[in-house]
């Protein structure tokens, strides 16, 4: 495969748009498309595909089996599209061995779909494209080839229009035209901060210098965040596109893409992505037959959130520890080596080839007044269907967590989602109609953040999560500053002694000056919003605080110093049940008569209260 | 230069580009309060104590670290700022151990003092201070960690002054230590005991090791002969312990004072400057007439030959076998001295008084410094020791009178005196080298090319139409320029670069040493510098080869310079040193 | 730089080679040290001095960049590692309950080998499969929704591997 010119990735494109158009309708061919993330991995993709394989091959079906990325469909793992002439593409979730067989013999044989383990709606309503439809609340712009395009193929990346805005801004458009078309596109970045992505672009284009560079900031600290993986694997060229544009546009040479290493998979999609884009010379010397000439190499993370943060990023890139360094000066005018540097969010990235090639008034249309465009999520928590969602701006978190994520788990009540992970804050049943965009979440206290969206249940205490985030950020601070080394320690010991039962209402006064210290004056974003989680939950649920304080008891009962199990005489019966299943072994009685808890040794773990089938198990 | 206007506390401001708000301020007459800043380096904006308002800024910045910019409007104290800065100094004090009379730092210590300054009287916070062992592996300094607030300054002063890299932050969060690599002592790192550390540690986390109890234990043994010597640049900064400006001459008073401490016999290093100048320059004139190897590089900075056993083992031929000043003194006083008065070495306990952290070292780095058969200097202790000692022992300093040291190791000529400053061993050794080389006298004996805090100096001197390229270099990170140089045209077989090198470890030379009050910055290395260029002006004698005293002690004991006694003596060797030999 | 002389080369030579291609590039450190723990499962003290002359890199910098990220270890881990995830979603799911019972099963705690050297278990911070929460890796294999009784299967698996 040699270097193409302008005229020759034109003419690929239009080749390959039949192939990939023949799939979307219903097809002329059997294909098999098993999504192959991180997730299905895990759920055991590779198996299904392999099972498939022999399937076919049993039966002497002349069929294609691809992978894809990222369906969003994470709950219902390994997920696979079938394609079979004279039928709409059918979803399957949760496909093992057996769902093959059955998939191969009913659906593709008999052309009945398998209803245990099919999706309701056809595949072109889940994977729901741009098509806009109020009635599906989704709607795709960034993940808009995951789970449709083989993630290793470069060609099908191309045919879904891949590399058209590459060639635009490489023969058509000024740099300052294409600053104009973000800012008009109204972007901001995806990382966090929600800052104008077109005035960083500018900043850095403004400033002389012999050499600049474009990062990408694939990082995704906040734990329970995947979007950027999923985006990555799924897609690994839009990135790869985006980042080239923005070289030709404020005159960098050379890409970074710093990821962090525990996402094997993406690391190798987007080698394999950035091996392809250099053979056909979209990354390079001379692109596309220009002058100019773009490269990307990867940086891989190791271990640290902190080095989310702009500046610690670069450091680690460097080579460094990843202590941040103050801003100003930012990093667009002094980043890498001291050069000016553009990061931005993957998240952010993926959106610019299509804002390019479709236009800003199309980008600016969707979102709210200050917020435009979509945003991804990755919907998790106590919710039925965990996954990767991405909404318009201005939709409604009962929008998100009702109509998409299919309500609560096992029914129970809701009582918070957080946002913005450690950073971020509660957003509870109040504010479940406000729409989502970066303005209105800090209105409450909570934050748009990267991505995370976790959901809380009725069993989840407000206090316990807290501490959880700060024993996180505590974890993860890097330990320069004071006000974040310290001050986020003594926060959490606060909270670990109120989850004790030893706190004092002057504890929450001091929570409140740390905080307040905190935010101020730590150094870098991390010890800055350290504090937030503390705020917001004092603000919205200071009762569940003073439960612990003053009554000395956890509400939602999870706290285990605060907890006890107790069998209740009358109740049981003996079956024997809880002592078997007891870890330390702290249950004694007889068979048939009634059992007893040995407070000193129970560790709390619950496990006597799910099993009890009487009821006899008292929790509080 | 563009000038930048912006308001502080609502007063004009108009400054440099480029100046930050911390000094911006102070020209209107506004103290903001700071730890972890410090003048030598650039601002690692840890310790969060600096901030301010700034309009338009939702989080507050550190002063130390943010440029002012056009139009800028700073608060710098505030109801609010002062209650975030009392908190943070509350929490940097609960994790502190708050033992202010244990501690050398007492008195002069910056964390005292905002603590005083902020009247802080409880810490409302939980009190977590650390338990870490101290590490006392080097004869130099002592490490302890459950002080160290984490200002980061020795770190930047051990990798980006020094280029030595014996310190690191290790660990993260909560749990980042200031510490050795790879887990070894301070001894089995790669530290040259320059003191640099202990110099800028803004607390009592890095100090000297104390020598001053075996000194006072000397003092008061009934059966020893107790010799003191001052160093030059002590002389200059004592004075700051005791209310003076730096850069005072002090060495009458200074006299007084080691005689009233009860020692036995007052000599001075200058003396032996003088002295080491003339093995020196005779080495460096037999070099230059064709023994080679040249370059000849200065020796009498411990840290320096440290390094360059270290780091650079391949310049050892190049390097001065003259021993420094201070030993040369040592082994003097215990076998000339001792014949002289008739006293037996054995009972001569030897102190010096030295800026420097890494004479401690010195005195027994190697066999040579046992020349005399006794050990030649038995306690190196600090300008800081003295002052120590000096008030334990209730003398007033200011109200002593002058004195004079004793004869015949103590008088000095301005030559001696400038060794405290950089570019002064080369100055000095310029003076005599000219002499010894064309039988004439300089009439002009300063050498400007030399002095000032350039980082590397460098000029062709010009003796009687023969060309003598020298390089002048001090803060150890500024060497390794200088050695790359010479060993490029090592390499590539070309003419050497220079002919004669002077290195100094510290900052300014001896006087910016690691072992001299705290506090030094350039503005108080500059007066101390000033100081020395005084006393040598105002000295009669200016040339090493002038000292009537070195004159006597060449007749009736040493023989020729570089003869066969003075080489036993006065000359030592060096060996490679290879790092973490754990 | 000088450091220790006259012992046994640790690094393979395909570290070497390895070394020898990154080494032209700025910020090489962290993507070496990645490969050097790859082929040990941690980062060996003799290891770190080779890789400190290699680069030309002060040994100070090196320990200073593996114990600022915990991705780099220093002592040698068990056979098998485990790595329950304590992300968000996965605490909230019981990641604590499955460190909990691994702790027992293994009869060690956090960051510690097991005696016979065959199993470690760690706690990391998400694998960005929260929709499987809680999750655990061993030795790289995502095994998501487990529960704690599934724990004991999981390690048996491994069990003399
Ligand atoms: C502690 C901390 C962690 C961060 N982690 C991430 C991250 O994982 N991914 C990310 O894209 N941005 C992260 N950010 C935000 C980045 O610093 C930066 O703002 C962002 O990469 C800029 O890109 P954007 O403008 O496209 O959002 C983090 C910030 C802080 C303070
Ligand atoms: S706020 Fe925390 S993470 Fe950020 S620089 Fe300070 S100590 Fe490091
Ligand atoms: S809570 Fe757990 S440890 Fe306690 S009795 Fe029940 S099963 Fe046993
Ligand atoms: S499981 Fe319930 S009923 Fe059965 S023995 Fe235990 S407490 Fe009694
Ligand atoms: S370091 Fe300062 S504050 Fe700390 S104990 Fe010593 S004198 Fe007191
Ligand atoms: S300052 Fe106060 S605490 Fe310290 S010694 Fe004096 S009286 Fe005691
Ligand atoms: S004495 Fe000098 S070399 Fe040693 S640790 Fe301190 S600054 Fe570094
Ligand atoms: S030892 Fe001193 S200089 Fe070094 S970080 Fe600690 S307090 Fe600062
Ligand atoms: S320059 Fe002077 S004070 Fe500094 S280490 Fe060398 S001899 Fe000591
Ligand atoms: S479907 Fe697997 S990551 Fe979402
Ligand atoms: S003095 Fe500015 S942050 Fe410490
Ligand atoms: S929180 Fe466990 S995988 Fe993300």
């Amino acid at each position: 495969m040699a270097k193409k010119t302008r005229e020759e990735l034109r003419n690929l494109r239009e080749v390959k748009k039949t192939g990939i158009a023949q799939r979307n309708s219903s097809g002329e061919s059997i294909r098999i498309i098993v999504g192959t993330g991180t997730c299905g991995i895990a759920a055991g993709a590779m198996n299904t595909l392999d099972a498939f394989q022999d399937e076919l091959e049993s039966h002497g079906i002349n069929g294609e089996i691809t992978q894809t990325g990222c369906m969003g469909l994470c709950f219902s793992e390994p997920t696979v599209e079938v394609a079979v002439p004279g039928m709409p593409n059918t979803i399957y979730g949760n496909v093992d061995g057996k769902a093959a067989h059955r998939i191969v013999k009913e659906h593709i044989i008999n052309k009945v779909a398998v209803g245990d383990y099919a999706f309701e709606k056809p595949a072109a309503d889940i994977i729901t494209d741009e098509t806009d439809d109020t009635t599906k609340k989704q709607k795709r712009i960034v993940l808009r080839n995951c789970g449709v395009i083989n993630p290793e193929s470069i060609d099908e990346y191309i045919a879904r229009d891949g590399y058209a805005a590459l060639e635009k801004v490489i023969f058509e458009m000024t740099a300052d035209e294409v600053i104009e078309e973000l800012s008009n596109a109204g972007l901001r970045g995806r990382g966090g901060a929600g800052f104008p992505t077109s005035l960083k672009w500018k900043f850095t284009k403004n400033v002389e210098s012999d050499q600049k560079f474009i990062v990408c900031n694939a990082d995704e600290g906040d734990p329970g965040a995947y979007m950027d993986r999923s985006t990555c694997e799924g897609d690994p060229h839009s990135v790869l596109e985006a980042m080239t544009i923005a070289g030709k546009t404020v005159g960098a040479n050379q890409g970074y893409i710093y990821i962090r290493a525990e996402y094997p998979l993406a690391i190798d999609r987007l080698n394999n992505a950035i091996d392809q884009a250099r053979e056909y010379g979209l990354l390079g010397k001379k692109i596309l037959g220009s002058d100019f000439s773009f490269d990307i190499e990867l940086r891989l993370g190791a271990g640290a959130f902190v080095c989310g943060e702009e500046t610690a990023l670069l450091a680690s890139i460097e080579g460094k520890r990843g202590m941040p360094i103050p801003r100003p000066p930012f990093p667009a005018v002094k980043g890498l080596w001291g050069k000016p540097t553009v990061i931005n969010n993957v998240e952010t990235w993926a959106n610019i080839p299509m804002i390019i090639h479709k236009g800003s008034a199309w980008f600016s249309s969707i979102g709210t007044e200050t917020t435009k465009g979509t945003k991804v999520f990755a919907l998790t928590g106590k919710i039925n269907n965990s996954g990767l969602i991405e909404v318009p701006m201005g939709t409604t978190l009962r929008e998100i967590i009702y109509d998409i994520g299919g309500g609560i788990k096992g029914g129970k009540k809701f009582k918070a989602a957080q946002t913005g992970g450690p950073s971020g804050g509660v957003i509870t049943e109040e504010f479940l109609d406000i729409p989502i965009d970066y303005e209105s979440l800090q209105s409450i206290g909570s934050m748009m953040g990267s991505g995370g969206m976790i959901v809380m249940d009725e069993d989840d205490c407000m206090v316990d999560v807290t501490k959880f985030y700060l024993e996180f950020s505590v974890d993860e601070s890097c330990g320069k500053c004071a006000p974040c080394r310290i001050g986020g320690r003594t926060c959490y010991n606060i909270l670990d002694k109120i989850s004790k039962g030893q706190g004092s209402l002057e504890d929450l006064d001091q929570l409140k000056v740390l905080a307040q210290a905190m935010r101020k004056a730590s150094l870098c974003g991390l010890g800055q919003t350290a504090p937030n989680p503390i705020m917001s939950t004092i603000n919205y649920f200071e009762e569940e605080y003073l439960a612990h304080i003053n009554n000395k008891k956890c509400p939602a009962g999870k706290c285990k110093d605060l907890l006890s199990y107790t069998i209740v005489e009358d109740l049981c019966v003996g079956c024997t049940a809880c002592a078997r299943v007891c870890p330390v072994n702290c249950i004694s009685g007889e068979v048939k008569e009634v059992h007893a808890i040995d407070q000193s040794q129970c560790i709390k773990c619950g496990q006597c209260f799910d099993k009890c089938k009487f009821d006899a198990i008292l929790k509080g | 230069m563009s000038m930048i206007k912006c308001e502080i506390n609502g007063l004009p401001v108009s400054v440099p580009a480029g100046t930050t708000i911390l000094d911006a301020a102070k020209g209107v007459g506004v103290t903001i309060p700071k730890l972890c800043y410090h003048n030598d380096l650039d601002a690692w904006a840890a310790c969060g104590i600096c901030v301010v308002k700034v309009e338009g800024s939702p989080k507050m910045l550190r002063a130390c670290a943010t440029a002012v910019g056009p139009g800028m409007k700073v608060v710098t104290h505030d109801p609010e700022v002062v209650e975030v800065r009392r908190t943070v100094l509350e929490l940097i004090l609960s994790t502190h151990p708050n033992d202010c009379l244990q501690c050398g730092r007492s008195g002069n210590c910056e964390l005292q003092d905002l603590s005083a300054d902020f009247g802080i009287r409880d810490i409302p916070f939980e009190k977590r201070a650390p338990e870490i062992p101290r590490d006392t592996s080097t004869p130099s300094i002592v490490l302890n960690p459950e002080k160290c607030v984490k200002c980061g300054r020795c770190v930047l002063v051990c990798q980006e002054m020094q280029n030595v890299y014996a310190l690191e932050f290790i660990g993260r969060g909560d749990g980042t230590r200031l510490a050795p690599a790879a887990d070894v002592t301070l001894e089995e790192s790669p530290c040259i005991k320059c003191g640099q550390c202990s110099a800028h540690c803004p607390v009592g986390a890095i100090y000297e090791k104390d020598d001053t109890k075996a000194v006072w234990d000397s003092i008061k043994a009934e059966d020893k002969h107790v010799v003191v010597q001052i160093a030059p640049a002590v002389r200059v900064a004592i004075g700051e312990a005791f209310g003076y400006e730096p850069g005072e001459i002090l060495t009458g008073k200074t006299y007084t004072a080691l005689r009233r401490l009860g020692f036995d016999a007052i000599f001075d290093t200058n003396w032996a400057a003088d002295l080491t100048i003339i093995e020196e320059g005779s080495e460096f004139v037999k070099r230059f007439a064709g023994d080679g190897p040249l370059p000849l590089i200065t020796s009498c900075c411990p840290s320096w030959t440290d390094y360059m056993e270290k780091f650079a083992p391949d310049f050892i031929d190049n390097f001065s076998s003259a021993k420094s000043p201070q030993e040369m003194l040592g082994v003097m006083s215990k076998t000339y001295y001792a014949e002289k008065a008739g006293i037996d070495p054995a009972t001569i306990t030897m102190v010096s008084v030295m800026p420097c952290t890494s004479k401690k070292y010195e005195i027994t780095r190697s066999d040579e410094m046992f020349a005399s058969g006794y050990q030649d200097i038995d306690y190196s202790i600090t300008t800081r020791e003295l002052a120590r000692m000096i008030k334990q022992a209730g003398i007033d300093f200011p109200a002593l009178p002058d004195s004079e040291c004793d004869s015949i190791l103590g008088q000095y000529t301005g030559a001696g005196t400038i060794f405290g400053v950089t570019g002064g061993v080369m100055e000095a050794a310029l003076r005599s080298a000219y002499y010894l080389i064309t039988k004439e006298d300089l009439e002009q004996v300063e050498f400007e090319a030399v002095r000032g805090m350039e980082g590397v100096k460098t000029a062709e001197i010009d003796v009687k139409g023969t060309k003598v390229r020298i390089a002048v270099a001090h803060q150890m990170g500024n060497v390794q320029a200088v050695i790359d140089q010479v060993r490029e045209a090592r390499k590539k077989g070309e003419e050497l670069p220079y002919h004669f090198i002077e290195v100094m470890a510290c900052r300014g030379g001896c006087i910016g040493g690691g072992g001299q009050p705290h506090g030094a910055t350039d503005e108080i290395r500059a007066l101390r510098t000033r100081g020395i260029y005084t006393d040598d002006e105002k000295s009669k004698l200016r040339c090493s080869h002038h000292n009537p005293e070195i004159k006597r002690v060449y007749d009736e004991y040493l023989g020729e310079p570089l003869g066969q006694k003075a080489h036993e003596l006065l000359h030592t060797a060096y060996t490679e040193r290879p790092l973490y030999k754990k | 730089m000088t450091t220790i002389a006259g012992k046994e080369k640790m690094l393979t030579p395909e570290i070497e080679a390895f070394i020898e291609k990154w080494k032209g590039k700025p910020g090489n450190l962290i993507m070496v040290l990645h490969r050097v723990q790859e082929e040990f499962g941690y980062v060996p003290r003799d290891a770190a001095f080779e890789v400190a002359e290699a680069l030309g890199i002060p040994v100070a910098k090196i320990y200073g960049v593996i114990t600022f990220y915990h991705f780099f270890k220093l002592s040698k881990p068990g056979r098998n590692q485990i790595a329950v995830c304590m992300g968000t979603a996965c605490y909230l799911n019981g990641g604590q309950d499955l460190i909990d019972e691994c702790e027992r099963i293994l009869g060690v705690g956090l960051n510690t080998v097991t005696e016979d050297g065959e199993f470690s278990i760690e706690a990391v911070r998400c694998i960005g499969c929260c929709g499987l929460a809680p999750v655990l890796t061993l030795n790289g294999e995502v095994f998501g929704k487990v529960n704690t009784k599934q724990m004991r299967r999981i390690i048996q698996q491994f069990e003399g591997k």
